[in-house]
């Protein structure tokens, strides 16, 4: 069988723990066995349905009195919990922050190997994945063995696809055993940022300006097209290296993931730390000077001309249009 | 305060990467070596917080000759001393990579024990996201992962990782182990001067004895397909019609106006 680790909002499950539960089905189909998701914590016994949209049989839901709170070798704990019970092929988390972190913490337990940010599995006696090296910018095809294949997916990289016959998985309540060592580090407070509009990686449209943008007050008809459309300023890391813009608005390999419908790329030339930090676009459109800049050849649309004409002249038209 | 920063040397990757015939390594022939953005990060925290706290720095990798190079910028960064974990040039996997730092650490620790311990949350060329959770179980010491802002205090640190719409809060008591995100601080860009003084420092070498291999074993590289050309041009400049296009883009095809 293989064990799903299934990330979950108040009893909803993410997209990406979607993304993993796909990849798993792959590996357990393969294999013959069974699919079974694993929900920590409130409210993880409503996820039955949705996952058995997915093809899980079996939903494991986790509960203890020290788990109402994100607690990394908790979980890792718990997971290795069920494991036990299980004794998996393969398991598998979405390859998201605490979804790696779980997961490197049940690999140094059990002196496992683990493949992080995997887009493609193919099981056998060792397993042949394809994962991502450089944020995607790079592809690996390794040999991951073990007696447990730990395993993570690359998120946004497999399309969410609901299984062709829905299951109508059993809830088995698990209760793990943790230790004082397992719980001392958690979550302790949440904050919420005081930023204004919307976040970048939540946002439907993202307006993203580079070097070519110039400077700091030129960012001014990039804020304007972006609150036209409801949506958010990003920049690249050259912008931000520049001080134009602050780390917390930068789009890449170590900024922010964005995935909005439309992602309109101002001045930026498309190296592929950035198109890795973009590639969730549902949408590309690049306004660039330069027809031959490698975000050209990347994007979906392309306008080649002067970001500092071509955005005041939409921005108006806009404007008409609303 | 006492902190090791672990950092990797890694290909200064353009636009495009360009792999090697045999299809097992990045073509390094025409380019330079940096360290992840993450990891400079990491090492401008440690400078940070042994400068505040009357401690010192250490910067530690495990990797070839050449990646004393990587140590000195962390030395002209103002770290006190650094480590080198020498190997062939070979790959090494997360496990036995790991558990030759912890070796390291143990080694290094004989006069007291390192604070904290900074890892980049992944490392930009493999990307495994475990050296540091590994490293940390080995020593049995608290670790959270993914770190964009950092705060010490007497005998614990405080440590955010950014979610959407906000931070989660993480304290550890020290001495414990965090992996970093760029944008957790910014690092300084040493000068010439410190650069020419880091050439004199020392470097402690050391020989790791493991097999560099650990059950994830690579087979090739491959560049990722891009469907390119595949770009409509809708058209140059700001004429009304590309304008046009523009609109009815947003309009009918994104439905975002």
């Amino acid at each position: 069988m293989t064990l799903v680790l299934v990330e979950h909002e108040a009893g909803s499950p993410t997209d990406t723990s979607l993304q993993a539960l796909t990849l798993a089905r792959g590996v357990a189909d393969e294999e013959g066995e069974e699919l079974v998701a694993v929900a920590i914590g409130d409210k993880g016994d409503g996820l039955a349905d949705a996952v058995g949209e997915f093809g899980a049989d079996v939903l494991y839901h986790v509960t203890h009195d020290e788990l109402d709170a994100y607690a990394p070798a908790a979980w890792a704990a718990s997971l290795a919990g069920v494991a036990d019970e299980r004794d998996p092929a393969a398991v598998v988390a979405p390859g998201t922050d605490r979804g790696q972190e779980t997961l490197a913490h049940v690999a140094a337990r059990r002196d496992l190997p683990l493949a992080a940010n995997c887009t493609a599995v193919e099981a056998g006696d060792a397993y042949e994945v394809t994962r991502e090296r450089w944020g995607g910018s790079l592809i690996e095809h390794a040999r991951l063995s073990g007696d447990t294949k730990l395993l993570t997916a690359a998120p946004h990289s497999v399309a969410a696809d609901p299984a062709a016959d829905a299951g109508d998985p059993a809830v088995e309540p698990f209760e793990p055993t943790l230790d004082d060592a397992d719980l001392r580090v958690r979550l302790v407070e949440r904050e919420e940022a005081d930023v204004e509009g919307i976040p970048l990686g939540q946002a439907r449209v993202v307006v993203g300006g580079g070097r070519g943008v110039g400077g700091p007050e030129d960012y001014d008809t990039l804020e304007e097209l972006a609150d036209l459309l409801g949506g958010a300023v990003g920049a690249s890391r050259a912008a931000v290296n520049e001080g134009w813009r602050p780390h917390d608005d930068q789009i890449g390999l170590t900024g922010t993931k964005i995935t909005p419908d439309i992602y309109i790329a101002c001045g930026i030339s498309g190296a592929v730390q950035h198109m890795v930090g973009c590639k969730g676009s549902d949408t590309i459109l690049a306004i660039n000077t330069d027809s031959e800049a490698a975000i050209i050849q990347k994007c979906d649309y392309a306008v080649v001309g002067d970001l500092h004409e071509v955005l005041p002249a939409l921005n108006e038209a806009i404007r008409a249009e609303q | 305060m006492d902190v090791l920063a672990c950092i990797k040397r890694v290909p200064e990757t353009g636009a495009k990467i360009t792999l090697t015939d045999d299809q097992q390594a990045i073509d390094t022939t025409n380019l330079g070596f940096t360290m992840s953005p993450h990891e400079e990060c990491a090492i401008e925290e440690a400078v940070q917080l042994a400068e505040d706290g009357d401690g010192t720095a250490t910067v530690l990798t495990l990797g070839p000759d050449e990646a004393a190079e990587q140590l000195r910028t962390g030395i002209a960064m103002n770290a006190d001393e650094a480590v080198l974990l020498e190997t062939d040039g070979a790959e090494w996997s997360p496990i036995p990579t790991a558990a030759e730092i912890a070796d390291a650490v143990r080694d290094a620790e004989e006069d007291g024990a390192f604070d904290l311990l900074l890892f980049g949350n992944e490392s930009a060329d493999m990307a495994n996201h475990q050296v540091g959770v590994r490293v940390a179980n080995d020593l049995d010491r608290p670790c959270i992962t993914g770190i964009k802002d950092l705060t010490a205090e007497d005998g614990r640190v405080v440590a955010k990782r950014e979610v959407a719409g906000g931070a989660e809060v993480y304290e550890l008591d020290t001495p414990a182990v965090c992996t970093v995100k760029e944008g957790l601080n910014e690092p300084r860009y040493p000068s010439m001067r410190s650069r020419m003084q880091a050439r004199k420092q020392s470097v402690d070498r050391r020989s790791p004895g493991r097999d560099p291999s650990g059950g994830l074993e690579k087979v090739r590289l491959e560049a990722p397909e891009e469907d390119e050309g595949a770009a409509e041009i809708l058209g140059e400049g700001a004429d009304p019609a590309t304008i046009d296009a523009v609109i009815d883009l947003l309009r009918d095809d994104v439905g975002v106006l």
